[in-house]
């Protein structure tokens, strides 16, 4: 972790997945990141996003690099975490269909490729609240919901049916869609402001 | 790019569908993952297990394919369609070069990518299927920069390169990713007033090549395939540029034991993540019994070759 006074900085898991779109987003905010694929670089960075990919590569790859159970660790030490899409299945703790328990560390259910196939992907614009400056373009691939949340997850996004499809729950940050595959930086900056707060709140 | 006007739809979501970005999107989510030929369910739940991102469903691999001769088609509808519930990750499946009616059966039966691919047999001499008139989207195989921007020209929304399918030779992949960053870097270097003279000698459109120029890489996700063999040859290909690598012949036809299959599956996923660790590349390379046997490509007669197919 990184001392006080310093820089935070965002690693973003590198197992598999759209990762790269995630450092560039992070770099057009001017927030250093690291990719994070070992126990030591996880223990390095002072936040960490979990990108697209596909949920159960990335559930099995964590559990064959032995990286689930240090991650939960500092998860619950105040870690502040992303996942999108992937990565939001990942955070939740209850995933009907998913053989392998995910991190089951955020208080949502997630339904996976809650739309269907492939061709039924698609892009829409949400109101994300807490993000100024109007609707967000979001993408949507083979995109999963949050189909319940906990008493103390806050919604961020619905569709214009009412689906949820994002939600913050303290430092954990949950999104159905990839804000990494747009020009739109306003989640980056978000997460950003997040890991920012908690390095703070931990150097005081 | 553009986007994909006519074919695009409004999904139960309210969104849009079919768009350019979400087509190209899903390529970017099995990124730095492997995608593996599987022929049966079983095959489709080892792959699944051992950490696939996407399994293409085929009647036979390649290297049976070869060994098979005559006309190479789709696979049968209720294969695709047993491996696709037997499995959560995405299925791919192959249509021959030109056969868009091929294409339109494995859009109706909702595979999540159509591979037009130079190991089936071709059905048109002269065209690809024009794929912008698809929901669905398209990977196509190159051997260089303007067979690539060709492809993408016609709406395929991930390149691999071809390597020589079903042979367990890597040196058909390794000649083609190293010829297609060879054309990115010529482009990249390039002046943008000779653009132009370039994107016809590659036989691409201009705002392609210029597209390339922009981004110093292609302007979709490239996988490796056509000779992957062993833990060594997937990372060889991902140092090479390789967003990911498929795996055809080498993982089911280096064993009958599925113990072994599995193993050597989880080993190649293990070298295209850490394929910059040397430590890691041993420790996936150790224990492994044996790769397929292989057929050296320097000395199969030119017509046995596949990848000059489609052009």
């Amino acid at each position: 972790m990184t001392a006080g006074g310093t820089r935070p900085l965002i690693g973003v898991l590198a197992l598999q997945g759209d990762f790269r779109e995630h450092e560039a987003a992070l770099a057009a905010c001017g927030t250093a990141s690291a990719e994070v694929r070992t126990r030591a670089q996880l223990e390095a960075v002072d936040g960490l996003i979990i990108p697209g990919g596909e949920s159960t590569t990335i559930a099995r790859l964590l559990l064959a690099y032995e990286l689930m159970e240090p991650l939960r660790e500092r998860i619950h030490a105040g870690m502040p975490i992303w996942g999108t899409c992937a990565g939001a299945i990942l955070l939740a703790n209850d995933v009907p269909g998913l053989d392998r328990p995910p991190l089951g560390v955020m208080d949502i259910s997630v339904a996976r490729n809650a739309f269907g196939r492939q061709i039924d992907s698609f892009e829409a614009d949400l109101d994300v609240s807490g993000l100024e400056g109007g609707p967000m373009h979001a993408v949507f691939i083979r995109a999963p919901v949050i189909t319940r949340v906990g008493p103390g997850v806050d919604v961020l996004a619905r569709l214009s049916d009412g689906r949820v499809v994002a939600a913050r729950e303290g430092r954990l940050l949950a999104t159905s869609f990839h804000p990494e595959l747009t020009q739109d930086g306003r989640m980056h900056l978000l997460f950003a402001a997040m890991v920012a707060d908690a390095a703070r709140t931990e150097a005081a | 790019m553009s986007s994909n006007g006519s074919s695009n739809g409004a999904g139960s979501s309210g969104g849009e569908t079919a768009t350019w970005t979400v087509k190209a999107g899903l390529a970017q989510m099995l990124k730095g993952g492997v995608i593996m030929d599987v022929v049966t369910p079983e095959h489709a739940r080892i792959a699944e297990e051992a950490g696939a991102v996407a399994v293409m469903a085929l009647e036979r691999v390649p290297a049976d394919i070869r060994a098979a001769g005559g006309v190479a088609r789709m696979s049968a509808v209720d294969l695709i369609e047993s491996i696709q519930e037997a499995v959560t990750i995405p299925v791919m499946a192959k249509a021959r070069i030109g056969h868009f009616v091929e294409a339109q059966i494995l859009e109706a039966i909702g595979v999540d990518y159509i591979d037009e691919s130079e190991v089936l047999t071709p059905a048109d001499p002269a065209h690809h299927v024009n794929k912008h008139a698809f929901r669905v989207p398209f990977v196509c195989g190159c051997r260089d920069l303007g067979e690539a921007l060709r492809r993408i020209g016609e709406g395929a929304a991930m390149i691999r390169t071809k390597g020589e399918a079903g042979t367990g030779d890597i040196v058909e992949a390794v000649r083609h990713m190293r010829a297609l960053w060879d054309g990115i870097r010529r482009v990249q270097h390039s002046p943008d007033d000779e653009l132009a003279s370039i994107a016809k000698e590659l036989q691409a459109p201009l705002a392609l090549v210029q597209e390339v120029k922009r981004l110093g890489r292609l302007p979709v996700v490239n996988f490796s395939a056509g000779g992957v063999a062993t833990p060594a040859d997937a990372a060889l290909m991902m140092q090479l540029g390789a967003d990911g690598v498929f795996v055809g012949s080498g993982i089911f036809k280096a064993s009958e034991d599925p113990a072994d299959q599995l193993k050597l599956a989880n080993s190649i996923v293990k070298a295209v993540t850490h394929f910059r660790d040397p430590e890691a590349l041993a420790d996936a390379s150790r224990g492994l019994r044996h790769a397929m046997r292989g057929q050296s490509v320097a000395q199969m007669p030119a017509e046995e070759l596949l990848a000059g197919r489609g052009n």
